[in-house]
């Protein structure tokens, strides 16, 4: 057998068992883009899908992964294993990353139903929601019933990675200027719960409002009501209401047609995996033609634009595909 | 596919001494040399120290110890890695560790120790060089 099949399947063993040390070099598998990772996640995709998912984000400085660390705390209180994903952006620079959310949770890291990894954006918007997924699905199937992913700032690559979450947490401190930042982001529209953060700062009950205010604005008849809930996660005020509402939204979702949800979401992992693979496979195949290097020639001389040379390429390509599968 | 391998390091400081700039520049001078730096902060035991290497899968541990507890820190963070299986991960110490303890530690297991004042880029040199490749 040969030495790789041999190491995906004793990763897949080892996650299934909850072994750390499997989960730890798979994720890195994972991350590397390897393709014993990818053997190993599609291996252990039937093992999935039990996990309750809680997306984390807001701005930095609102206190997310203080807020993480007590949310994670209650649910081991309640005998449920917990995993954590806590994202920080690379340097476009230097291309390293500082990785400190965990600082606040180390006191979990040795309580053995906690698994903390870090990880960074390694600077590609599709390769992070991709990386991310998967280590979801890792911690998944190594038996953990509840996984925070932590995103840090705001922008469209952080609300890309959150939509794997069940529930999201939208996260918020007064006095950030949050508010406009938030709408701007797309968080208004993603999140499932509001939290406003440092709640013993002035204006406290101010953002609650302006945020009520916006949601307001978007509330519809029959749907989920975003709450907005005031924590002081650094003196571990306030996580009971949260727990209370994170239930409640589990409620609704399983009530409200849960099987579409269901649907929508592995529609949207389908999706988002044919679109990685497709490009992938694709951009090996179209690079080695003959064609693509005298197209470059032709685009380069302006005498053809990308797009319509993109087109020549996948029509070729189609219509050769049709003639192969003709052939007696 | 592009290889995106990076090197992941952890800094932590264990035992009850506060002092953190050291740990701090050092973890900046990873950072700058395209590293992942798992930055675990103060007051670290070696039980936390030696879960969090595992969870995160680093490649390297880098410990700034200025307590003077070193000759009893790294001893039982090396019986750890043993346990938990990852004794081949490369251990760096900084701070203010004796010259004298320094042949010692090295028997231990620590690859090298690195007093205050040394050059950071002589220590992500030796971590760049060092590290396993696995």
């Amino acid at each position: 057998m040969e030495a790789s099949v041999i190491k995906v399947d004793q990763l897949v063993d080892g996650v299934l068992k909850g072994d750390l040390r499997a989960i730890a070099r798979l994720i890195s598998l994972i991350e590397n883009d390897s393709p014993e990772g990818l053997r190993a996640v599609k291996l252990l995709y039937p093992h999935t899908g039990r996990a309750y998912v809680i997306g984390v984000t807001g701005p930095a400085g609102c206190g997310k992964s203080m807020l993480i660390y007590r949310l994670a705390s209650e649910f081991r209180r309640k005998d449920k294993t917990v995993g954590v994903v806590a994202i920080d952006p690379t340097s476009p620079f230097s291309g390293g990353a500082l990785l400190g959310d965990r600082i606040r949770m180390q006191n979990l890291s040795t309580d053995e139903g906690v698994y903390i990894r870090s990880m960074a954006t390694r600077g590609t918007l599709g390769g992070l929601a991709k990386a991310t997924a998967d280590a979801i699905r890792v911690l998944d199937a190594s038996g953990k019933d509840v996984v925070f992913v932590e995103t840090s700032g705001a922008g469209q690559s952080e609300v890309d990675v959150i939509k794997v979450a069940h529930t999201i947490l939208v996260v918020m401190a007064p006095g950030l200027g949050d508010d406009i930042q938030a709408s701007k982001a797309g968080m208004m529209e993603i999140g499932d719960i509001f939290i406003v953060n440092k709640a013993d700062r002035d204006n406290a009950d101010r953002a609650v409002e302006e945020i009520q205010a916006m949601i307001e604005l978007g509330a519809q008849e029959g749907r989920w009501r975003p709450p907005v809930i005031k924590t002081t996660a650094s003196s571990d005020r306030g996580m009971e209401n949260v727990i209370k509402k994170i239930e409640e939204h589990v409620e609704y979702l399983s009530r409200t047609s849960a099987k579409e949800k269901l649907d929508r979401r592995s529609e949207g992992e389908l999706a988002e995996a044919l679109k990685y693979r497709l490009t992938d496979r694709l951009m090996a195949e179209l690079k080695n033609d003959s064609n693509f290097a005298k197209l470059v020639e032709r685009v380069a001389a302006r005498k053809i634009d990308p797009y319509s040379a993109a087109d020549r390429l996948v029509s070729e390509y189609i219509r050769e595909r049709r003639r192969s599968r003709r052939k007696p | 596919m592009s290889s995106k391998r990076k090197l992941r390091v952890l800094v932590a400081k264990p035992g009850l001494d506060d002092h953190d700039r050291g740990a701090k520049v050092i973890a900046r001078a990873f950072r700058d040399a395209g590293m992942e730096v798992i930055y675990t902060g103060l007051r670290q035991t070696p039980e936390q120290i030696v879960k969090t290497a595992v969870q995160e899968d680093v490649d390297a541990i880098a410990l700034s110890i200025l307590s003077g507890a070193h000759m009893t820190l790294f001893p039982r963070i090396f019986e750890l890695m043993r346990k938990e299986g990852i004794g081949d991960v490369l251990v760096i110490g900084g701070g203010i560790i004796p010259s004298e303890d320094v042949p010692e530690l090295k028997k231990m297991g620590v690859s090298e120790v690195f007093g205050s004042g040394t050059p950071t880029s002589v220590v992500v040199n030796y971590v760049v060089q060092h590290v396993r490749r696995r």
